[in-house]
This record gives structure tokens, C-alpha cells and sequence, in this order.
């Protein structure tokens, strides 16, 4: 098996890629958990107008009927006037696609962005929506049984890991 | 031990009946969902898709405007279909039995149940007797127990002096009638506050009352000292024709809450009250209205708690 890519490389890489897209309508929103630490970095490096926002779609999940509310929910918060803007939306791994749709169907709720974009760190196998990054750092092989996940040590690094799937 | 009629087999919350005999993970789980659907009650649209066809029934056996609507509130925020029963005045009034009345409405499809009974052990009653997929929240039992305003309290608490370790927290007035201060006594002792006073005169305080974990007080002057939290109880009007009482103006004067016995508390103290109100009695306006008077963000934060019991419920845990 290939060795993971390395999340900060990656976090350079979707850095320069985005540095093309950005204008004055930009605004970035990061998911929780991972996805907000890959946001904090990329807004950060692109020195965006708006300040960051932060989604934990656990409200609007589809598995909710099956699984209950999401261990430990986390606020949301967008500090900027979602209508009119030109969105990134920002997570760690995409991979069935629904926490997507479910952050999408929040942020309408805070109002009508002019366009969204969906920036990942990394994506994989396994779509169940029809969803697709527009800017993917890396595409990685996943072990049937596992999963990826990022990590943030003591020191703020990023890594990808791989781990049993729960 | 007979099992916790509020937890599935899995430990999850099923029902809320009572603070009492919940595990301190439970109470954070709430408090700390409640804090993120705070957020959602600051947008425009305050609304998320969780209880989308679920049914909620309000059944209130006793009155109450504020509880019935902030419940209705917190279902309709989770896209719940909300049902208001004036109980009182039909099914009961005809003779139909508690668990008559509950067994009709779950023909109807219920999901959650949200009652008020003057009775104590009503809605206990009521959940012994529900299907597996029908939850039921205390809205106020009785004297027994008020678990969504002890847990509305807690998070005020919380929200303000942010951690519960070291902090003295003062209950004041009628504990003896009251729901609200056991409920919020249980909890307060569940998360670890170190020193929880009651305050009182003799015949509106429990004799059993230090089983609790409690410092009863008589005097306002020794209890009110240092404290971090100031909870007034309403004082029922009723309480002053039993006898327990010589008069409002009697009880205004050595526990009600001024200016002056505020002063006695920390200068960072808050001061909360469940409502409804009876200024000039247990609390003077100047203190309600006051820098220190918390009582309309409870009202707030009120919504949201049940909001998170709601979908912790329904959502089995």
C-alpha cells in the first residue's frame, strides 16, 4: 500500500490552487472537526476579507433517525453574510458525500450564497451522493474496513491516518 | 437496583422524568447540545430538519403559559408538528384517565410526549405505558421535580460563570413547594458544585433538606454571603392563606431580594429567577431589572435546553 500524502504538503498545495480563485466576494467556511483545521490554515494563508466560519451540520444530518444526535455537536457559526458570496466550503476527507449535503443544506439556511466550491484535503472511493470536490489535494486508496482521518498533534501539524472503520 | 426508567438498555437518554439519577455525562451531553442549538436560534432562520414528521403533544394537566410555549417553540425549531391539548378543560373534565388520554393520542401517532400534572410521579406513570418509540419529557410534576428549568438553570449557570467547580450557589424562598429548586439541587450536586444553599424560613424549607447536600440558612444576611449564584423561587400566593406565612410584606422584608441583601453576594453574582414573578415580594424590581438579573437570557437559553432534550430523546440518546 502507498504511503498516506502528507496533510501539510497538501495544505500548501490546495494553498496555491486557490490563490487563482479568490476574489472580493470570497468567503471560506470549514467543517467540523478536521475540516475547520484544514480552514484555519487555508484562510489564513490566502488572507481572505471575511472571517472564517465554522459548520457542524450535525442538525441536519440524514442518519439522525438512525444514529441519534452526533456525540458531541458543536456550534456553528458564520460571522459573515452568507447571501451573495462566493463560498468554500472546506473538509478533511470526502467520501459518501452526505456531510456535504448536509452543510449545504445549513448554510441556505443562513442564506443564499452566489456560488459554492467544496475544497477537500483528500477524497476517496465510496460517493453515495452526487457530489464532487472542485479542488482536491490528493485522492487516496482505502483499505476496505478503514477509514481516513486527519489528525492535529499537540503542536497544530496536520497528518492522515488510516483507521478501522467503526 | 430496578433499571433507570429514564436510559435505554444502552444508557441513553429514552425520557427525561428527572434530574435526579442522571450520570453527570448525560447532563453535559444536553447542556452541551443545548449550547450549539443556541446558535441556531441566533440566525434568521431558526430552524434545523431533526424532528421533520415527528409529532410532539403537549399535554398540560395544570396551567402554564411560558413552559407550554418555550416546548412548542423547541419543537417547532426542530421541525417538529407540535399539538397543544387543553387537557384540563376536556378529556379530564369528561373523566377519562391519564393513561386513557395517552393511550388515545398514541392511536394518533405520537413521538413525544411533554407533560405537566399536578400530581407527582404523573409523567413516570405516563412512560411506564408508552410505546418503545414514544418519549416523554417532564414539563413539572407535582412537587416532585421541573427537570427542563433545573437543566435551563444549569446552563445559565454554566453559561455565565462557565465552570461549576467552586462556586456557592443560593436558592431562596419556598423550597419547600418547590419543583424547580429539587430539580436544580439534584443537578447542581450531580456536576460538582462544592457548596449549594438553601435559604428560607423553617416552614418553607424540607426537613429532610441536608439529605439533600444542601446548607440551609435562615438568614439571608449569613446565606446570601459570597455567593456566586442567587436563585429567587416564586412564592405561591396560596402559601400566605396556609399559614406558612404571615404576610408578603413579612416574607419581602427578611427574604425577599434587594439591593441591599444582594450586596452581601459577590459583586459578580447573577441572580435568577424560574418565573412568573411576584415583584416587590420574593424580588424587589431594582434586582430584577438589574445588572445582575439573568432572568431573561433563562428564558432564552430555555429554548434551546429543550431543544437538545427534544432531539436527544427522539434521537434515542
Amino acid at each position: 500500500m502507498a504511503a498516506l500524502p502528507d496533510a501539510e504538503k497538501l495544505c500548501a498545495q490546495l494553498v496555491r490552487a486557490l490563490q487563482g480563485v479568490v476574489g472580493p466576494s470570497t468567503a471560506m467556511v470549514g467543517i467540523h472537526t478536521g475540516g475547520a483545521w484544514v480552514a484555519e490554515r487555508l484562510h489564513a494563508a490566502l488572507a481572505l476579507k471575511f472571517p472564517l466560519g465554522l459548520l457542524d451540520p450535525a442538525f441536519y444530518r440524514d442518519d439522525y433517525a438512525k444514529q441519534g444526535l452526533a456525540k458531541d455537536p458543536k456550534r456553528s457559526k458564520i460571522p459573515f453574510d452568507v447571501e451573495g458570496k462566493d463560498l468554500l466550503l472546506v473538509d478533511d476527507v470526502l467520501y459518501t458525500g452526505r456531510t456535504v449535503r448536509a452543510a449545504m443544506n445549513e448554510l441556505f439556511d443562513y442564506g443564499r450564497p452566489a456560488s459554492i466550491a467544496l475544497v477537500v484535503l483528500a477524497e476517496r472511493d465510496g460517493r453515495q451522493l452526487p457530489v464532487c470536490a472542485q479542488h482536491a489535494g490528493a485522492r487516496v486508496e482505502v483499505p476496505a474496513g478503514m477509514r481516513l482521518r486527519l489528525r492535529r498533534d499537540a503542536e497544530g501539524r496536520l497528518s492522515l491516518e488510516l483507521e478501522r472503520a467503526a | 437496583m430496578p433499571r433507570n426508567p429514564q436510559l435505554n438498555g444502552n444508557g441513553e437518554l429514552q425520557h427525561l422524568l428527572s434530574i435526579e439519577g442522571l450520570p453527570r455525562e448525560i447532563l453535559v451531553k444536553i447542556l452541551d447540545a443545548a449550547e450549539s442549538f443556541v446558535g441556531v436560534t441566533e440566525r434568521d432562520i431558526k430552524k434545523v430538519p431533526l424532528l421533520r414528521g415527528k409529532s410532539v403533544f403537549n399535554l398540560f394537566f395544570e396551567g402554564s403559559t411560558r413552559t407550554r410555549t418555550t416546548f412548542e417553540i423547541a419543537a417547532k425549531r426542530l421541525s417538529a408538528d407540535v399539538i397543544n391539548l387543553n387537557v384540563a378543560a376536556s378529556s379530564t373534565a369528561k373523566g377519562e384517565s391519564l393513561l386513557d388520554t395517552v393511550a388515545n393520542l398514541s392511536a394518533m401517532q405520537a413521538d413525544i410526549f411533554v407533560v405537566r400534572h399536578g400530581s407527582s410521579g404523573a409523567p413516570f406513570l405516563v412512560a411506564r405505558h408508552v410505546k418503545p418509540h414514544e418519549h416523554v419529557i417532564n414539563a413539572g410534576d407535582g412537587r416532585h421535580a421541573h427537570p427542563t428549568q433545573g437543566l435551563l438553570d444549569l446552563y445559565t449557570i454554566r453559561h455565565y460563570k462557565k465552570e461549576f467547580g467552586g462556586l456557592v450557589v443560593a436558592i431562596v424562598g419556598d423550597v419547600l413547594h418547590s419543583r424547580v429548586a429539587r430539580s436544580l439541587i439534584h443537578g447542581l450536586t450531580t456536576l460538582g458544585v462544592p457548596e449549594v444553599r438553601v435559604i428560607g424560613p423553617q416552614t418553607l424549607i424540607p426537613a429532610g433538606a441536608s439529605a439533600l447536600g444542601v446548607r440551609v440558612f435562615h438568614s439571608m444576611r449569613e446565606g446570601l454571603k459570597d455567593a456566586d449564584v442567587v436563585v429567587m423561587l416564586r412564592l405561591q400566593n396560596e402559601r400566605m392563606s396556609g399559614a406558612l406565612l404571615p404576610s408578603a410584606q413579612e416574607f419581602n422584608k427578611h427574604y425577599g431580594l434587594s439591593l441591599e441583601k444582594l450586596a452581601l453576594a459577590r459583586p459578580d453574582a447573577i441572580v435568577m429567577h424560574p418565573g412568573p414573578m411576584n415583584r416587590g415580594v420574593e424580588i424587589d424590581s431594582s434586582v430584577a431589572d438589574g445588572p445582575h438579573s439573568v432572568i431573561l437570557p433563562q428564558v432564552t437559553f430555555g429554548i434551546s435546553v429543550r431543544m437538545a432534550v427534544m432531539s436527544m430523546v427522539a434521537g434515542g440518546g
